[in-house]
């Protein structure tokens, strides 16, 4: 794929966002703790680029992905769209930006409503956002998103529980595509797919980029399914990212232990290539109550003394000029 | 959709059997011999004879079983033990007292509880649904005959705003006797009603789909109007079709003290004189309301939810 051509000015850029969620108890349901699901992110998306967001389940990647497109407000830092930023917009203008700014959900077999046919689910948002004057212009765009998207016409008249699940992704890309936005949060769009659709939905979102121009925030658990469609990686662990960098930086030289410890749980498919195994100790620790110092030190297979007590920053790994940032006080 | 009709009450027919055959043994076998209690203590053998034989007692189990099964079918219960009354006409007799009495309370708890549970939904978590919410509780947790103590205390005797009970065939004399035990039907049945809807429409807010609609621009407004609440009307309907057949039998606690004449006071009456063919009836009508009201929420669903198919 192309290098993104990052020397123009970011499409979002994310500054110190934090999303705590409260959580309630006692029979008042007063507020007795927090969770900390976002801490302290930064990131920029440039145009035209796919940008990978990677790590385990629970660390917070949904919640950034929302937070982005305020489907749930932050509870600090800004999000900037297109060099406005858009925490500070009131609900009405939100609802403007919808237009530009799309999501594709995890589970397609609950992101569509049951009760709505396809004609209708794809039809609401050019309603919404006044698109297409008459019924002839919207079913005009309507049967060009099923074009786009692989789909046939007689899906129109049907409801969403007649279709497969790569199908309904399908639909659910023709609903995001709808209002032609510039920006999409994918998030985990084929986790939940058998493996054989997972490719072709796949290529069918990069196709799409490369037709639309189109910017992808893509959300996996797994590096393995990022590696192909992503220009750079983010890798999150409890909250915050401890790894960024382009996919080649990332997937050659890892240099975080938790990347490391990723890359290394993908089977390579030439037997002959011996790398080292990294086995990640115990399960991810409660978002509740993180670890201190370095969140990731109890699972850490070089952690010493000091990453108990100090939280490592962000910093340069790399020569290139591309950035390459790691949070590790070992990783060179 | 006539022959889904069809095959659905076709396939309640075993049902109905099983219940049928459930309700004959516990009357016939395990409830014991009902002419002792009929003739006293002190009853010759011989009466006791005639008895059993006039009842059909003294017949095999088979029989009585058939027996038992044709007047279901033809609605024919034979008599009253206390009364002497046919029970088929004492059935039919109740049945006004007691709708009139179910009718208005459960359109005016229905609409009210719908009305109510969209108010704390759509403000769920602020306090305006706390408050509701644990005055929902309050009320359920109270038991029926502490709300008729009450109400005939204090709004009957002391305010003097309703008769303290009584009844009146004739309109419009009969609605001030029904006045305050609807009030009472009502205020018994709203906190139930209200948490179920509450709960049906929040579990469909946290749906995907819901999310969905969000992302596609919606307002909050349009989101809950025509998104959620279109959905949580399935399981909100079902709650309130199951419900309708039962009003018949009417409200037993209700309608006994308040003197209201209707199936409820019926078959209060008839446990305290073991009339034991009245109850049996009124166990038989109970189990075919119900299974009627499952069969009417059946061929609901496949009108109102495409996913149900009349497969
Ligand atoms: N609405 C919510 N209320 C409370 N906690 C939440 C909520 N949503 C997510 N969380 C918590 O935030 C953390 C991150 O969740 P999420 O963003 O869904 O992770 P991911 O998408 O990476 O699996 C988890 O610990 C989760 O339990
Ligand atoms: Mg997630």
């Amino acid at each position: 794929m192309a290098d993104p051509i990052s020397s123009y000015p970011p499409l979002v850029s994310v500054q110190n966002l934090v999303k705590r969620f409260p959580v309630k108890g006692g029979i008042l349901s007063r507020e007795i703790a927090s969770v900390k699901a976002v801490s302290d992110v930064s990131l920029e998306i440039f145009p035209g680029e796919t940008l990978g967001l990677v790590g385990e389940s629970g660390c917070g990647k949904s919640t950034l992905g929302r937070c982005i497109l305020r489907l749930i407000e932050p509870t600090q830092g800004q999000v900037f769209f297109r060099g406005q930023d858009i925490t500070k917009l009131g609900p009405q203008e939100i609802r403007k930006l919808r237009r530009n700014m799309q999501i594709i959900f995890q589970d397609p077999y609950a992101s569509l409503n049951p009760r709505m046919k396809i004609e209708d689910i794809l039809e609401e948002p050019l309603l919404i956002h006044k698109m297409g004057k008459t019924s002839a212009d919207r079913s005009l765009r309507i049967s060009k998103l099923l074009d786009m998207c692989g789909l046939r016409r007689e899906s129109l008249v049907r409801y969403p529980h007649e279709f497969s699940g790569g199908q309904r992704q399908r639909i659910c890309i023709a609903r995001a595509l709808a209002v032609e936005p510039q920006f999409i949060v994918c998030d985990e769009p084929v986790s939940a797919l058998d493996v054989s659709i997972q490719a072709q939905i796949i290529n069918l979102m990069q196709d799409l980029q490369k037709e639309l121009g189109l910017t992808y925030l893509f959300v996996a658990h797994d590096l393995k399914v990022v590696e192909h469609i992503s220009n750079r990686v983010a890798v999150m662990y409890l909250g915050k990212i401890v790894e960024t960098g382009t996919a080649e930086q990332l997937y050659q030289e890892p240099k975080h232990p938790y990347t490391k410890a990723l890359l290394s749980s993908i089977p390579i498919p030439d037997p002959t290539y011996k790398k080292e195994r990294v086995v990640l100790k115990g399960d991810v620790p409660s978002a509740l109550t993180p670890p201190s110092g370095c969140h990731f030190h109890p699972r850490c297979p070089i952690a010493q003394e000091n990453c108990r007590h100090t939280a490592p920053d962000l910093r340069e790994m790399g020569k290139s000029s591309q950035a390459h940032l790691a949070s590790c006080h070992y990783a060179s | 959709m006539l022959a889904y009709v069809v095959r659905k009450v076709l396939s309640a027919v075993p049902t109905l059997f099983g219940v049928a055959l459930i309700v004959f043994i516990l009357f016939n076998t395990v409830g014991g011999d009902p002419t002792y209690q009929m003739l006293g203590r002190h009853a010759t053998a011989k009466q006791v004879a005639e008895l059993r034989h006039e009842y059909g007692f003294d017949q095999p189990q088979y029989i009585q079983f058939i027996t038992y099964l044709k007047q279901i079918v033809t609605f024919d219960y034979g008599r009253s033990y206390a009364t002497k009354q046919k029970i088929s006409d004492m059935i039919l007799d109740g049945i006004g007292p007691s709708l009139s009495l179910m009718i208005p309370a459960f359109l005016v708890t229905t609409l009210l509880s719908l009305g109510l549970a969209l108010l704390v939904a759509y403000f769920r978590g602020r306090w305006i649904d706390r408050t509701i919410v644990i005055v929902c509780v309050f009320g359920m947790s109270l038991s029926m005959l502490a709300y008729i103590l009450f109400g005939q205390y204090f709004f009957a005797y002391k305010m003097g705003w309703f008769p303290i009970s009584g009844y009146e065939p004739m309109w419009p004399e009969r609605i001030q006797y029904l006045i305050l035990p609807g009030l009472i039907f009502v205020a018994v049945s709203l906190g139930y009603d209200v948490r179920f809807y509450r709960t049906a429409i929040l579990d469909e807010t946290n749906q995907d789909y819901v999310r969905t609609a969000r992302a596609k621009g919606l307002s909050e407004g349009r989101v809950y109007f025509k998104h959620v609440l279109k959905n949580s009307m399935i399981p909100i309907l079902t709650n309130i079709v199951i419900e309708i057949p039962l009003l018949i039998l009417g409200a037993f606690l209700l309608e006994s003290f308040f003197g209201i004449p209707g199936l409820g006071s019926m078959t209060i009456d008839a446990v305290h004189n073991s009339d034991f063919p009245v109850i049996k009836a009124m166990t038989t009508l109970d189990a075919m309301l119900f299974i009627f009201g499952n069969l009417l929420t059946d061929i609901l669903y496949t009108l109102v939810d495409p996913r149900v198919t009349f497969e």
